[in-house]
């Protein structure tokens, strides 16, 4: 006879504060009783949409490599970014470019990056921050060492790494949040699940109900937020890195978004998902979200959002032109962080691209 | 001093590693309370606490990863994988992050981590347990792959792994852990990496290994003395970057060339020694550079296992081959 034993509450918690005609839902949090922090995820997130049509439309016409737009999941990336501390460290996945952006990022680093210059993840600010994970998944079990180094110091800090819904399929995501459970690293783990991992669908994805519900297999804490109310998003996170910082141990974070774009600009949406489901979910983004709600409190107004619109177009414009200025890097340069001195093996190599290159230009 | 063998200096270098830099952390499936399937870890997990000596869930490609987030931050992984055949989960993590932080942060963020793992056949292993597949390695850019062959070279370059700021394959020969025992010295100093080791200097041929197979090797060498052939030996130690100043001057003595390996012939590391002497060494060269290498099979189990490795037999055939030319 099998004998049926009770081993875990099985209850995922999910979070929503504002419902998606941006009225409350829910027992706002401390922080959303000053405006003016309200106000502050509302421009980052208006300025990552920006950023991320005007990264678009250069890649259109030639000036910027394929390019993965955050279009509809700004909420996620900025508040996960507003969550953390300063000295927190994020390990992003390739469509984070809301939460670098709110970590200091600039937007020129990140349009040299997507450019195709290495030069790009070359941080003046977070200096700390991992570059953008391509190998989906493969920047968890980095979280867990760069957690790991600092509970070793003991120091009050967490990372906090993210990725999207495919990426729990894959091994590195178990293996790592087994070994944050295991260890009780201070880290947190963000999935920004915007249905779609490329073609598949988050149904196709896995038969798991929820993918929070994958923190109970390895004895951690896991949590559903709607990930289209930044404000909640940032509250959640912000709990889960208090727990993280205070020794309480990891967990797991499922924002539940939608990737209104196309994968990136080399892919095409339509080949394989209805315009309906796209138009509904437009109406659950999570700018206009916000919007309503900060206009519906009087702190916001059809002024400051021009004011704001046409601020943000200036920066995305001041960031477009320093790129697109940026000198070209030297050949050689591909030789010189391959190690901290280049070994005598490669001088020769160098040398050849080097001369080679000069040959093209003067030519 | 100590007499040790290979694997006792592998224990005595990171011991001092440990001793020396707070940094060093030891990770591993079974490398604490065990002290490593081979017992290189042995007395560490006593000696530095559990926090630096760290027994890890099994899981390869995790704890790879978590290295390289814990040399972003400064600290000295050394982590211990336990048969190379067990290595390949954690490739993903090498090639896509290890080997390539410091050159896609361009030297903001770097990996001073050394992964350690035995390799090679001969001692019997159930199957999975005996491949020698360090020119996987040595393909990746950013990657240093570091083998030694005596007990004094398992403590000088291990120690120089360790010290070095960037990412190292430390691939240790496990048929030679206990075949050699030297005096070596507990000093913490670090014999240089990118540098290959004359072991043996002659005159007629030169004849290159690294691993396990150093022992054939200059049974060899020693077996030609006897007929008057007077060869140098080199154990190339790090196989990337390679240190071809030590083979090209070697050649350009000797004019000829046996190039000896474990690992299956094609797409060996010897390919790359050889190519490299054909194309800037050639006219050095009295005869063709000859391989003996492990056969381009699944490398077999027990049974046929002595039958694949390199032979002292098959290694003076193909030097008294290369000898024949005029």
């Amino acid at each position: 006879m099998t004998d049926h034993r009770s081993l875990h509450n099985l209850e995922i918690g999910f979070t929503g504060i504002l419902g998606a005609d941006g009225k409350p839902i829910g027992e706002l949090p401390e922080f959303a009783s000053n405006h003016k922090q309200l106000i502050a995820l509302y421009r980052a997130m208006v300025l990552t949409r920006r950023l991320d049509e005007q990264a678009v439309a250069l890649q259109r016409t030639g000036r910027l490599g394929t390019y993965a737009s955050s279009l509809g999941q700004e909420a996620v990336g900025v508040g996960v970014a507003a969550a953390m501390n300063n000295n927190d460290v994020l390990l992003p996945s390739f469509r984070e470019q809301g939460a670098q952006l709110v970590r200091g990022v600039t937007m020129v680093e990140i349009l040299r990056y997507w450019g195709g210059d290495e030069r790009g993840s070359c941080f003046e600010g977070p200096k700390e921050d991992f570059p953008a994970a391509i190998p989906v998944g493969s920047q968890f079990p980095h979280a867990t060492g760069v957690a790991l180094a600092m509970k070793l110091r003991n120091e009050a800090r967490a990372a906090v790494v993210v990725g999207g819904d495919g990426s729990t399929s894959k091994g590195d995501f178990y293996e790592a949040l087994n070994l944050a459970g295991v260890w009780q690293l201070p880290v947190v783990f963000v999935i920004s699940n915007n249905q779609w991992a490329i073609s598949v669908s988050r149904k196709k994805q896995t038969a798991a109900k929820t993918l929070a519900q994958k923190a109970l297999a390895v004895g951690i804490a896991g949590e559903q937020v709607d990930g289209n109310d930044v404000i909640a998003v940032r509250f959640v996170v912000e709990r889960a890195l208090e727990r993280a910082r205070a020794g309480q141990g990891p967990s797991l974070i499922e924002a539940l978004t939608y990737r209104l774009s196309d994968h990136t600009t080399a892919d095409d949406a339509t080949r394989y998902r209805p315009d309906e489901e796209v138009s509904a979910r437009w109406k659950k983004e999570p700018v206009s979200r916000l919007r309503t709600y900060l206009t519906d409190l009087g702190a916001w107004t059809g002024k400051d959002e021009e004011t704001l619109l046409n601020e943000s177009t200036v920066q995305v414009e001041e960031a477009v032109t320093a790129y697109l200025a940026t000198p070209l890097p030297q050949a050689g340069e591909m030789f010189d962080h391959l190690f901290e001195s280049l070994p005598s093996d490669l001088e020769n190599q160098r040398k050849q691209v080097e001369e080679l290159s000069r040959e093209k230009t003067d030519a | 001093m100590p007499e040790v063998d290979l694997l006792q200096a592998v224990n005595m270098a990171l011991t001092k590693a440990m001793e020396t830099d707070d940094r060093v952390i030891v990770l591993g499936e079974d490398v604490g309370v065990d002290g490593g399937v081979f017992r290189a870890t042995n007395g560490l997990i006593e000696r530095f606490g559990a926090e630096r000596v760290r027994d890890t869930p099994l899981s390869e490609a995790g704890i790879t990863g978590l290295s390289v987030g814990l040399a972003a931050q400064d600290f000295r992984p050394v982590l211990e994988i336990q048969f190379m055949g067990f290595i390949y989960p954690a490739i993903d993590q090498i090639i896509n992050h290890a080997s390539r932080l410091r050159n896609r942060t361009r030297g903001r963020l770097t990996c001073p981590m050394v992964l350690r793992a035995p390799f090679g056949g001969g001692i019997h292993a159930p199957e999975h347990h005996s491949e020698s597949t360090e020119a996987m390695f040595a393909h990746i850019p950013g990657l240093r792959v570091v083998i030694p062959s005596s007990p004094k070279r398992a403590y000088g370059l291990l120690l120089a792994a360790i010290e070095n700021p960037d990412p190292v394959v430390f691939l240790e020969p496990k048929r030679i852990y206990h075949v050699q025992k030297e005096n070596v010295e507990d000093d913490g100093k670090a014999l240089p990496l990118d540098r290959c080791f004359v072991l043996r200097e002659g005159s007629d041929i030169t004849l290159i290994t690294w691993g396990a197979m150093i022992v054939e090797t200059l049974a060899g060498a020693d077996q030609l003395a006897e007929d008057g052939v007077s060869a140098e030996v080199i154990d190339v130690a790090t196989l990337t970057p390679l240190d071809t100043d030590t083979i090209f001057s070697s050649v350009e003595k000797t004019g000829r060339c046996v190039i000896v390996h474990e690992a299956a012939r094609t797409g060996g590391f010897g390919g790359e020694i050889a190519a490299r002497l054909a194309e800037d060494g050639l006219l050095s060269l009295l005869a063709p550079v000859k391989r003996v290498t492990g056969y381009d099979t699944v490398i077999p189990m027990p049974r046929l296992e002595h039958h694949y490795m390199p032979s002292l037999d098959r290694i003076l055939t193909a030097a008294r081959e290369v000898l024949e030319y005029s």
